[in-house]
């Protein structure tokens, strides 16, 4: 039996890798999406190599949300899993000084994301079933000084997830958020993270395979975050604004 | 950052860099006065570290292509042989030449030349690779082979990445029926005895002894001897052969903690050796393994490195000429038993013929053993590699991490050539490790 497509929004990043070998693992075809999609030509032909199915090229830029629709109309077929690993983080200080670059980074983690998620729902709403994965991120869950620019964009693409998981239950399409910790990945490449707090784009892959299966609605990856942000969160905000974390 | 190898010794502070495209790469190359690549890090000890730069080619580990019709694989230098063989046996295909861990990439098997336990048959890593992709020090891709460039493939071949940064290769595999292997287990009561066993068994695919250092007088070198063949289908069983790539080898163990060195005294390894040796013997002679049991048992304990404690651990291989072997490998385990150090893990092999400019192997018997790193052992290492000298042996650079450039330089004339060559082709400049410094090639 021929198993339905999964799409990758934002395949070029480490993580979208790792989640393309990990569905192509279990015999999805897959469809790869990304700007400047053809230099990803070298991952399909290692994914189709590897697993034996076939992948797909897609044409996609999560900031013009006036050609997502023909985006997914566009697609060879509807997937039936639909992952977002779109994201910008940039660099705060940047961020801070320069509006341009800010609205970029809250538009690629919010605006971008959360659209074409919910443009995909709407389709899977009409065939009454699949699983929408929203990468957001540990650092939407409070402000800190160190990254509030993308904390923020992620803080209101968890709070999208949130509400679309909401709308969609009774109508058997499933959302799954992931909160991931630090993962060792371009974005972090060069920062000096602790080991044991740090996943592999893997583990990432695979916590997101088993979410999908057993319907969870809200994962961490590593189980330790979901503790530490359980203190971080509730810290009063008389001292939380004087620490520095 | 610190770096080290398979044997975390030396842990040295490196700058590594992991560029993500063939253009950085290629641009850094051109722009870095001196560099060594790096792929899993699992040779024993300074051959892929540059302090000033080492580059990582995690990035690079994508397959390109596969012939089903002859088995060539091209893919790029950090894909791991774990992957190819994830990838490939399901369809009936299996490396022609496997070092002793999948989690090696193919460009440290080529780097190396590394050998199997069919090296007595098949030979060295080199007889599969068709060609290869080098990135020179203008940065410019060059492709080597047997009849393209051939005195660049004869120097990479078991070159340790001295030639350039190896980025491309095409391998074929082997058509295999099955997963499975069959494993004769023969005991052998000495070194004579296993050696016979060795010069009786050309025949077989894969053989290689485990080997009790610590025996002494009649029982030097007592040995269990395993011959392998692979299974075909028709000799499984009806369950197996419905599924015969499917051997079932989830690994769960790992060792995630420094065992405190004193664990690994005489007394442990005494205790350990005795246990497997006797546990062999009771075992039928004849058992169909797993492939990945057979070929990779260590690395079903993931981190077995960190056995050996925090200080890490060394390495001695050395390959002595046939004609000297018998009483080469005497003297060496008797040092090695006289010294109570014996390792935890000894093996012996049987080489075949090899004519290479600078890889490892020769006709003639390997031996290989681990000694965690002190003073005394360090001190018996270097008597050790006196011993296989005056016998005519070599050494293996990619378990090397603590050898003097005097011993490398008597125990191998190819060496002196391949520091020419390095000199006369300005590569000495471009590409260097830890290990060619400090062995001055």
């Amino acid at each position: 039996m021929t198993k339905a497509p999964v799409l990758i929004l934002g395949a070029r990043s480490d993580i979208g890798k790792a989640i393309a070998h990990k569905f192509a693992t279990l015999g999805h075809p897959i469809q790869l999406a990304a700007r400047a999609v053809e230099t990803l030509e070298p991952e399909k032909v290692d994914i189709e190599l590897r697993h034996q199915i076939a992948v797909t090229l897609h044409e996609f830029d999560a900031l013009a949300p006036g050609t997502h629709e023909s985006f997914i109309s566009e697609l060879p077929a509807l997937p039936c899993i639909a992952v977002s690993a779109i994201g910008f983080m940039g660099d705060q200080p940047v961020n801070e000084k320069n509006p341009a670059i800010a609205i970029e980074v809250m538009r690629s983690n919010f605006e971008g994301p959360a659209n074409i998620l919910g443009a995909l729902a709407n389709h899977f709403v009409v065939r009454g079933s699949g699983t929408l994965v929203g990468i957001s991120s540990v650092a939407g869950e409070r402000g800190r000084a160190t990254n509030y620019i993308y904390g923020s964009a992620k803080a209101g693409f968890t709070a999208f997830l949130s509400g679309l998981r909401n709308r969609l239950t009774k109508l058997d399409v499933h959302v799954v958020t992931v909160l991931p910790g630090f993962v060792a990945t371009q974005m972090t490449e060069g920062m000096d993270l602790p080991a044991r707090l740090t996943a592999q784009p893997s583990e990432v892959a695979d916590a997101i395979a088993l979410a999908v299966e057993k319907k969870q609605n809200v994962i961490y990856v590593r189980p330790i975050w979901r503790f530490i942000m359980l203190i971080i969160r509730n810290i009063p905000e008389q001292i939380f604004k004087r620490m520095k974390i | 950052m610190k770096v080290s190898g398979w044997g975390r010794y030396p842990v040295l502070e490196a700058t590594v860099h992991a560029p993500r495209s063939e253009h950085a790469l290629r641009e850094m190359i051109k722009s870095t006065p001196n560099l060594i690549a790096r792929g899993n890090g699992r040779s024993y000890g300074d051959s892929a570290i540059n302090r000033s730069a080492t580059i990582q080619l995690r990035h690079f580990n994508r397959m390109i292509a596969f012939d089903s019709k002859t088995g060539q694989l091209v893919a790029e230098s950090g894909v791991l042989l774990a992957d190819i063989i994830t990838a490939f046996l399901p369809r009936g295909w299996f490396p022609i030449v496997t070092p002793g861990t999948k989690f090696v990439t193919l460009g440290g098997m080529i780097a190396a030349d590394v050998h199997g336990k069919n090296h007595h048959k098949d030979g060295s890593f080199e007889k599969c690779v068709d060609w290869i992709e080098i990135v020179d020090a203008n940065g410019e891709v060059i492709r080597c082979s047997r009849h393209e460039n051939v005195a660049l493939w004869e120097w990479t071949i078991g070159g340790m990445g001295l030639t350039g940064v190896i980025l491309r290769a095409a391998i074929r595999l082997r058509s295999v029926e099955t997963g499975w292997i069959k494993q004769t287990t023969i005991p052998a009561q000495n070194l004579v005895a296993a050696m016979s066993v060795f010069e009786k068994s050309q025949d077989a695919t894969y053989s290689v002894a485990w080997i009790d250092c610590l025996g002494t007088g009649e029982q030097l070198g007592r040995s269990l001897v395993m011959l392998g063949e692979h299974v075909k289908n028709a000799n499984l069983g009806q369950k197996q052969a419905n599924a015969p790539f499917d051997t079932n080898t989830e690994r769960k163990l790992s060792i995630p903690l420094d065992f405190p060195s004193w664990s690994l005294n005489r007394f442990s390894i005494r205790a350990f050796n005795a246990l497997y040796y006797w546990n062999g013997l009771r075992k039928p002679s004849e058992q169909i393994v797993d492939w990945d049991s057979y070929f990779y048992p260590l690395d079903a304990i993931l981190g077995w490195n960190r056995i050996y404690g925090r200080k890490g651990f060394a390495q001695f291989q050395c390959v002595i000429p046939l004609e000297q072997s018998r009483a080469g490998l005497t003297e060496l385990l008797e040092a090695i038993s006289k010294a109570g150090a014996g390792s935890f893990l000894a093996v012996l092999k049987k080489f075949g013929k090899q004519e290479s400019l600078f890889s490892f192997p020769m006709d003639g018997y390997t031996l290989a053993l681990d000694f965690p790193i002190n003073k005394t052992t360090l001190q018996l290492m270097e008597h050790l590699d006196g011993i296989a000298i005056s016998h005519g042996g070599r050494f293996y650079l990619a378990k090397d991490s603590r050898m003097t450039a005097q011993t490398l330089r008597a125990s191998d004339n190819r060496s002196a050539d391949f520091a020419t060559m390095r000199e006369d082709s300005d590569l000495r400049n471009a590409f260097q490790s830890a290990q060619s410094e400090r062995l001055d090639i």
